[in-house]
């Protein structure tokens, strides 16, 4: 198997609260390879947030590595750090993902513009990726004129502009209806099967369920994963009221 | 689906059975006390009546899972004790999550003695089960992403939503269950009362018992 596009290793985050200290992660080890998504679970306070950051660059571990596309994080500038974090990942929120004055393309193509790439290349880049979510036909329109789902494809699509690998996704799917939350996991997963390494942090078990491996977590510490199991047809002969 | 009634009439008696281990794991008992026992720790949702508790008692000391314990008291009621094999019987089915064979009520009857059942990690039993009905879920919804892609499968498309949902109400229950737990912990920890379980004092990281 390839490198992974992230991987965390023994990533130990403490932080000082009201005088005790806090071990929001506790020793987390998580390798996400191209072509997989992966969900994080937990309850609040359970460390997904945290776990989002540091894989992010936008928080740094108190111990262990965080490798992105085999960079270490901490080995970096914090100019260096941005760079990373511009070049190889894209983030998608709940929602305060776009900025309002900018239409889609122009949205899809900023962190490409930020980059010192072309103007033209930009541009194509930014509609081949409005393409690949379904959204081509948006490309002018301004956010307030999209629909949440619509938005959020768009976000995706940012996120994943040019040759960014990484999707870190954080409650993607929180202001939306259920039916157009699954259009957009539908379309995060595809973005995954094309190539791109995503991470979901989710706090809804179908949501999750997109995803080839759910990470749980406890206080800080992954403590179980669930994933495919050979024969999905022998699950439904089974009775399939689980 | 169709055969739930069958499901159910395969699922209870499994069920009694580890009820019934899981309440001599706190020490010998007889038929009569443990029928009570079994209905104060499931609230009484699935009531028994002693001969399904004394017949359940014989296949398990045929299986060599209990044992009669000492002679019959002024009453005639022998009391039975867990043997080795049967304690690791129980471990076993604490250890394992519900298949979706065996129906829903095993699994809350399960819950609601593992709470009872003294040295029985709750979050594990509960973890274990939430990892499996996971993966239950993320087969479901890969099922359904074959399924949207033809127009003709609608009816099948719904039919998975169906599990899906279900699925998901399981997880759901699961998590509040085990934030209960916790918060039943904490307040134990509180008030400074170790924990209430009669024997077999195993440490609990989690304080699964009361």
């Amino acid at each position: 198997m390839s490198a992974p596009v992230l991987l965390l290793s023994d990533v130990t985050r403490e932080h000082m609260q009201g005088g005790t200290t806090v071990r929001a992660l506790r020793g987390v080890d998580l390798a996400v390879h191209a072509g997989e998504l992966v969900a994080v679970m937990g309850p609040s306070g359970s460390g997904k947030s945290t776990l989002l950051h540091a894989a992010g660059g936008l928080d740094t571990p108190t111990s262990g590595q965080v490798l992105v596309e085999g960079v270490d994080l901490a080995g970096l500038s914090p100019a260096a750090t941005a760079a990373v974090r511009r070049r190889s990942i894209g983030y998608v929120f709940q929602d305060l993902n776009l900025l309002p004055a900018l239409s889609a393309v122009e949205n899809v193509a900023l962190p490409r513009e930020l980059d010192g790439v072309r103007r033209r290349q930009v541009r194509q880049e930014a509609v081949a990726a409005l393409a690949e979510v379904g959204v081509a036909d948006l490309a002018d329109r301004f956010p307030d004129e999209m629909s949440g789902g619509q938005q959020q494809r768009v976000a995706i699509a940012r996120a994943l502009v040019g040759p960014r690998r990484l999707l870190l996704a954080d409650e993607p799917t929180g202001a939306l209806d259920s039916t157009t939350g699954e259009e957009v996991l539908q379309v995060l997963r595809a973005r995954c099967e094309a190539g791109a390494a995503g991470v979901l942090v989710t706090h809804e078990p179908r949501h999750a369920a997109w995803a080839d491996r759910v990470v749980f977590l406890r206080d800080g510490v992954v403590v179980d994963q669930s994933g495919p199991v050979a024969g999905a047809e022998s699950l439904l002969a089974a009775g399939g009221s689980a | 689906m169709d055969g739930s009634h069958t499901r159910y009439a395969y699922s209870v008696p499994m069920s009694i059975r580890h009820g019934l281990l899981a309440l001599l794991e706190r020490g010998p008992s007889h038929g009569y006390q443990l029928r009570a026992e079994f209905d104060a720790a499931t609230g009484a949702t699935w009531p028994l009546n002693v001969g399904q508790v004394y017949s359940t008692l014989d296949r398990l000391e045929r299986d060599g899972l209990v044992a009669a314990e000492g002679e019959p008291d002024a009453e005639g009621r022998i009391a039975y004790r867990l043997t080795e094999d049967g304690r690791r019987e129980l471990h076993t089915w604490f250890a394992s999550p519900v298949s979706s064979r065996s129906g829903r009520d095993e699994l809350s009857i399960k819950l609601a003695l593992a709470v009872t059942t003294p040295g029985v990690d709750v979050t594990a039993v509960v973890q274990t089960q939430r990892s499996a009905t996971m993966t239950s879920l993320q087969e479901y919804t890969r099922l359904k992403t074959r399924a949207d892609g033809d127009a003709g499968e609608l009816a099948w498309s719904l039919v998975l939503d169906a599990l899906v949902f279900r699925a998901e109400a399981e997880i759901r229950w699961l998590d509040h269950c085990e934030a209960r737990v916790a918060r039943a912990a904490a307040r134990r920890r509180q008030a400074g009362t170790p924990s209430s379980a009669p024997a077999a004092d195993t440490p609990s990281a989690t304080g699964g018992r009361r």
